[in-house]
């Protein structure tokens, strides 16, 4: 098992959904249950099912010298960054530390290929049309090249881009940089936005609901499929005593089949022993779990099965009901969620599920309620069999 | 500036269109051999099951090809090491037909291909084909993506005081998106990264604060392409190749760069 780890601080964070813009929306909407999908009006062919579309991503035109940046990822990037006082906080960051101190880390999954796409339905005798004739966005590390470019870091810039790991693998790297001294701060996040490949990508695998999704139902019967960004500062802990904390991350693969989850859990469970153990706390210690829970057959059936690793007063849900599933960008999002659980006092429920699975039934949390959250812990399993888990944990008392 | 990363290499992997492992990589850079006119032109894939075999795009064949190649040579159980795979672009074959497939028939889209879309298809693979429970992960950094990788690939072995696969490879762009793309041969390199071992070439890695000039691409068009990752790769290959003492700088951002001391 590995040594237990230096937390962090995470000093300012912010998510963008279908639940809306900043922190206050996400609260908001979490507290009252008020979930963010809508029947499909994005794809570029018909496709009947619910969307977690952000509203206003079309309307977030970069400024005019990030402007050969441009596209749809990017926007919905620019976005998310405009929300909680994150600029600053990175601005702050770089002037503390120095441009090349602060590291970028941001998850993706598809990045900016909505682009891509759109080249190929408009192609040219053959070739990307004038406008879209720009190398930078037809490539997976477009998002992060786009938000150095945007918010002046020059440290080690990387784009981990594992499925639906790939934003929580993020916290993971960071931390390592952090831990050795190659840098004093991050910034971590994801951002994944709505385009055909995932949309008819996961219908292929006819892994799509035509409802809105309902994790650990017993009728579940699909993903929703949604967009997001969320990001998160981090440094070390004295420099925020006060802010929530990073504690623990751990990081496995299943060996086992590219879509389909190990039938046991072997891979999910070694990375939640892992994120336990550099956190140095017990199973028994967490409040709250914020669950990948993605509503298809399979990977609730399997998550359900880490569960009983848990006590029963621990609370679980998962809140892919309110948002869809953020693919790349949803083990940000969702560390953000277990963030607002900690500093807010507050259970969020597993929205859309109205018969819960007998496995998963005595942890679930099926309506919002305020407790005291002291430890928060987050689940992102992704294609490949690639698994992330994350624990935060409170600052010290103000 | 921080404590140098330092590591030995204790595995080599390498292919290339007339250069399907490292020792004949290495004779080529070493001025011994020309590329074999008769060495395979797509890669393997020999270490996959054979179901995940026929499903195995070229560009995970090649990622397995040098990764087995460097686990092998490093005599060390896949199982347990961690993994990092980079590239530029991933598969550009596999976006080229995800791209055309939905201009023309949304509804027709593979779901094998659609997997095999993901950047991390080459370390799905690897795990399921090694058994590898340990961390695996998929990252880029474009035109950096080789420099970055190898920087996080390092940043992992030294944290967690564990051996390290890392894996830089690049399949041939095909189709509309290869104008967007200077990937225009498949070549792979693997580098078995150990923090503790007593043997193999030392490597010593230092972030430098000022801004690195790109590498020039070696005079080996045909085996490496034009792929600035490819040309990094390649340097560090023929350091190792000429187990001479090498320095190379390679640049990370607009004002950060790898410096990167190769000592036989």
């Amino acid at each position: 098992m590995p040594a237990r780890i230096e937390p962090l601080a995470i000093t300012t964070y912010s998510a963008t959904s279908a639940l809306g813009h900043g922190l206050a929306a996400h609260l908001e909407a979490l507290r009252n249950a008020r979930g963010g999908l809508r029947a499909n009006d994005f794809s570029s062919a018909p496709l009947e099912c619910r969307i977690g579309r952000v509203t206003g991503v079309e309307d977030a035109a970069l400024p005019a010298p990030l402007a050969h940046w441009d596209c749809r990822n990017n926007r919905l990037a620019w976005l998310g960054l405009q929300q909680d006082g994150l600029m600053e906080a990175v601005s702050n960051a770089v002037d503390r530390h120095g441009a090349t101190r602060v590291a970028l880390v941001l998850g993706t999954s598809t990045a900016s290929i909505g682009s891509t796409e759109d080249a190929y339905r408009r192609l040219d005798d053959g070739h990307f049309p004038e406008d879209l004739r720009r190398p930078e966005i037809h490539t997976p590390h477009s998002l992060a090249a786009f938000v150095a470019d945007a918010t002046g870091i020059t440290g080690p810039a990387l784009t981990i881009s594992t499925a639906c790991s790939s934003s929580a693998k993020v916290f993971a790297s960071a931390e390592r940089l952090i831990r050795l001294g190659l840098v004093d701060a991050a910034l971590v996040g994801g951002v994944d936005t709505l385009c055909d490949s995932v949309l008819f990508g996961f219908r292929s695998l006819e892994l799509v609901s035509t409802q809105v999704c309902r994790p650990f139902d017993a009728h579940r019967d699909g993903i929703s499929i949604g967009e997001a960004a969320a990001f998160a500062v981090l440094e070390r802990a004295e420099a925020a005593p006060h802010a929530p904390r990073l504690l623990g991350h751990g990081e496995s693969s299943d060996a086992y089949h590219m879509s389909t989850p190990h039938p046991e859990g072997r891979g999910a469970q070694a990375a939640l022993e892992d994120a336990l153990a550099r956190a140095g706390i017990d199973a028994d210690a967490v409040d709250y779990v914020n669950l990948h829970g993605t509503a298809t057959l399979k990977n609730d059936e399997v998550e359900a099965k880490l569960l009983p690793r848990f006590a029963t007063r621990t609370r679980a849900s998962s809140t892919k009901g309110f948002t869809g599933h953020t693919l790349g960008a949803a083990g940000a999002l969702e560390a953000v969620f277990a963030l607002l659980a900690i500093e807010h006092g507050m259970v969020p429920p597993n929205l859309g599920c109205s018969e819960p699975m007998p496995e998963a039934a005595p942890w679930l949390a099926l309506q919002p309620s305020g407790q005291r959250v002291d430890i928060a812990l987050s689940n992102s399993f992704g294609f490949g069999g690639n698994n992330s888990c994350l624990v935060f944990g409170r600052g010290s008392p103000a | 500036m921080n404590a140098p990363l330092a590591l030995r290499v204790t595995g080599i992997g390498a292919w290339a269109p007339g250069a399907p492992d490292w020792q004949r990589l290495r004779d080529i850079l070493r001025g011994a051999a020309a590329a074999a006119g008769d060495a395979p032109t797509r890669p393997t894939g020999a270490i996959l099951p054979a179901a995940e075999r026929r499903r195995a795009p070229d560009g995970v064949r090649l990622a397995a090809d040098v990764a087995a190649q460097a686990t092998g040579m490093a005599g060390i159980d896949p199982a347990t090491v961690p993994c990092v795979f980079g590239s530029t672009h991933g598969e550009v074959a596999i976006t080229d037909y995800v791209c055309e497939t939905l201009a023309r028939a949304p509804l027709d889209l593979s779901p094998t291909k659609f997997h095999n879309s993901v950047l991390n298809a080459p370390a799905g693979y690897w795990t399921i084909a090694t058994g590898c429970t340990a961390a695996s992960s998929a990252v880029t950094a474009h035109h950096r993506s080789f420099a970055a990788g190898l920087l996080e690939a390092a940043t992992f072995a030294c944290a967690e005081d564990t051996p390290v696969l890392f894996a830089s490879c690049e399949a041939a762009s095909t189709g509309p998106l290869a104008d967007m793309t200077r990937t225009t041969l498949a070549f792979g390199v693997a580098l078995l990264l150990h923090p503790a071992a007593t043997e193999g070439a030392r490597l010593r890695l230092v972030l430098h604060a000022a801004a690195a000039a790109p590498l020039p691409v070696l005079a080996l068009p045909a085996v490496a392409g034009d792929n600035p990752a490819n040309a990094e790769a390649l340097a560090v290959l023929s350091a190792l190749a000429h187990a001479r003492p090498t320095h190379l700088r390679l640049p990370l951002s607009s004002g950060l760069s790898l410096d990167m001391e190769i000592t036989p």
